[in-house]
């Protein structure tokens, strides 16, 4: 078991060591130092000036926002649009799909606009590939890089004295996707693609098993959407079991490199703020305690992985590891890592289905999902961790009985007040949501009875997992072998 | 405001949903055994792919794990099931009787858990070197040969960690194994 632990080690050494100069470079971008990439600054001043931005002028908060606003409802426009009428592009579509049901158009345009990432549909049933790399990994491209360009606006004014002059929305969403997004996509998908993620634009293809049956076997540009799916916390799947299939994670490796990007670019957020503001110290506070729930949140969800399942040792098995939903190829150290990695950062990817992790593992979850900013997503991970700050430092203020202050900044009855509401719609959003479907389902238990997979407590929780659970599998059960007698005689 | 949203969208969507995705497909075209998902070929036939896991239901040929969608690799998935949902344990126990049926002088605690529970997504190409150890007597007898030429081709067939440092022990790939077990010549073929 060693060897698994030694892997999760590695992997998490890795991300941190590399997102410290990732940090320093972010830190770079945003504040218009020269980089490696500054050769692309021709080709994004072009964009900008034929766009109407002058990359030079800044904002304030308002004009800011309204970018940002309008950008964004452009992206849904434009998504649901694409998934509404899928049925009618001529090309990348092998399988012919069809035009989504607008409702589920809908759900899902909103979902990946705002990186959420739900998915009630199945990426192999009813995604055509251009809706996969038009919609999908588009808006993983630009719902994250509207996260960033947010968190740079937000280190604009904490360096700032007032809420002018904050920087320019266009130019840094611009240069979030093409400086730091895409680079580090590239490179990850070409990794991807190396080990055996498939990136080709072929439908279905039917093969013949050793023991003569027909098996179809879904493909596509897979490796492309993969990396930016983990990269810019999407996630997003190409399949409806995300990263379990062993096309969008083939072995070992390409899961340490998913698990890696998962948890890059969040904490390199963290150590760019210390750079931009230059209080590298405080970065690396803030870095220590999100690192700290981190490891106490992987250390419950890792020992009682291994630990299994009670209710089948009470069958006879020996002791095991739980292994319900998780694949052989990584293990479950490496399963139990990521399921703390990625509801940490808001990911929502999976490498194993974490409604079969045991329940103090999925309790981790859940809470990890509700903390929203151990690391967090990416740019908005820190925005919020910085809400919960405001209101600490308010109470501290209060404990010691002087007026907070925070980077020279007072914190006072306004600011608190924003921060509240901010930290109040999150439970509310959750526990209004909870209600209404707990509700719905005592009115129509047989609705229920469609919805949920597990009885009792566990099937309430689906309702608050907010996201990216695959969609449940409806398939029969008889459909596994070992309820298939199988065939011959012995 | 509105004109320039338009243009930034128009400009990503060819950036992102096009160029990119392109891009790493011709990169694809440098690796074509591995871009197109590491087909495996025989007799000049494509019979499967290396990650793909494949439903094996003979005596002859050894057990991946079971598949809450029966490796239907055009729809694929996991059971979902929470470890105390009463579904989910009587599945167990239905797959630890038909194993213990088909492997007579085995017990139930000897049984490599991977046997009994469904992978994530439903496609696990792997099992356990103990998992292989379990059927090897049921092969061979299926089979008509010694069990100890079984048990030196599930060495050969064994992955160890990467390095030997990093990742689960001793797994293997149970389509390639079941290929490897075909061409042992003292096989007979089905």
């Amino acid at each position: 078991m060693n060897t698994e632990f030694n892997g999760v080690l590695l992997i998490f050494l890795a991300s941190v060591l590399l997102a410290w100069p990732l940090g320093r470079y972010i830190a770079k971008v945003f504040s218009g130092q020269r980089v490696w990439t500054d050769f692309m600054n021709p080709f994004e001043n072009r964009l900008l000036r034929l766009a109407g931005v002058n990359p030079e002028q800044s904002m304030d908060w308002k004009g800011n926002m309204k970018a940002l606003l309008v950008l964004n409802l452009g992206f849904f426009l434009v998504a649901y649009l694409f998934l509404a009428l899928q049925g009618l592009h001529p090309f990348w579509n092998p399988n012919g799909f069809g035009n989504w049901e607008p409702t589920l158009a809908f759900n899902t345009a909103v979902s990946f606009t705002t990186n959420t990432n739900l998915q009630h549909y199945s990426g192999e049933t009813g995604a055509s590939y251009f809706t996969q790399l038009m919609v999908f990994c588009w808006l993983q491209f630009v719902s994250a890089a509207t996260g960033i360009a947010a968190l740079a606006l937000l280190f604009q004014g904490l360096k700032n004295k007032s809420a002018a002059n904050l920087g320019n929305f266009w130019a840094l969403f611009l240069k979030s996707n093409t400086r730091i997004l895409l680079p580090l996509s590239i490179a990850v998908a070409v990794f991807l693609v190396f080990r055996g993620a498939p990136a080709d634009f072929r439908g279905l293809q039917e093969i013949t098993t050793l023991e003569g049956e027909t098996q179809k076997v879904a493909g596509g540009p897979v490796a492309p959407m993969v990396a930016i799916k983990q990269l810019g916390t999407n996630g997003g799947g190409f399949f409806g079991p995300n990263s379990t299939h062993p096309f969008e994670n083939p072995d070992y490796l390409t899961n340490a490199a998913e698990t890696f990007s998962i948890l890059l670019i969040p904490i390199a957020l963290v150590f760019a703020f210390g750079f931009y503001l230059n209080r590298r110290k405080l970065a690396i506070l803030i870095f220590g305690v999100m690192t700290l729930l981190f490891l106490s949140f992987n250390a419950v969800s890792i020992t009682q992985e291994m630990k299994g399942n009670p209710a089948m040792e009470k069958m006879g098995l020996a002791e095991q590891p739980n292994l319900e939903g998780k694949e052989m190829r990584f293990g479950p150290v490496a399963s139990a890592f990521w399921g703390v990695a990625t509801t940490s950062t808001s990911n929502g990817s999976v490498n194993s289905m974490h409604d079969s992790h045991t329940p103090l593992s999925g309790g981790v979850y859940l809470v990890d999902m509700f903390i929203n900013a151990v690391y967090g997503g990416v740019g908005v991970g820190f925005i919020n961790f910085f809400v919960y700050l405001i209101i600490a430092v308010f109470i501290a203020g209060l404990m010691i009985g002087r007026t907070p202050e925070f980077m020279g900044k007072k914190i006072e009855a306004r600011e608190v007040k924003i921060a509240t509401l901010v930290v109040i719609l999150h439970p509310f959003l959750i526990l209004v949501g909870t209600a209404i479907a707990a509700f719905a389902a005592t009115e129509n238990p047989d609705l229920a009875a469609a919805w949920l997979k597990n009885p009792s407590f566990h099937g309430f929780r689906k309702w608050r997992m907010n996201s990216r659970r695959p969609r449940p599998t409806t398939v029969p059960v008889s459909k596994a072998w070992a309820t298939t007698p199988p065939s011959g005689t012995s | 405001m509105f004109k320039t949203s338009l243009f930034l969208i128009l400009a990503t969507l060819l950036l992102f949903g096009v160029a990119y995705p392109l891009a790493i497909w011709g990169i694809g075209k440098l690796t074509p055994h591995t871009a197109t998902g590491k087909p495996v070929e025989r007799d000049g036939k494509v019979i499967g792919f290396e990650n793909i896991g494949q439903s094996f239901h003979s005596p002859k040929y050894f057990w991946g794990r079971p598949s809450a969608v029966g490796y239907d690799a055009s729809s694929t998935g996991g059971s979902n099931y929470g470890p105390s949902n009463p579904d989910f344990l009587s599945t167990v126990q239905q797959r630890i009787d038909t194993l213990l049926f088909y492997h007579p002088g085995k017990t139930a605690a000897d049984i490599p858990v991977e046997l009994v529970t469904a992978s994530g997504g439903g496609l696990d190409p792997h099992i356990s070197k103990a998992a292989a150890l379990f059927q090897a007597e049921r092969v061979a007898r299926a089979r008509n040969m010694d069990v100890r030429g079984l048990t030196g081709l599930i060495e050969k067939q064994t992955k160890g960690p990467y390095l030997g440092l990093f990742g689960p022990k001793e797994l293997i790939n149970v389509l390639k194994l079941n290929l490897a077990l075909d061409e042992l010549p003292q096989s007979s073929q089905q």
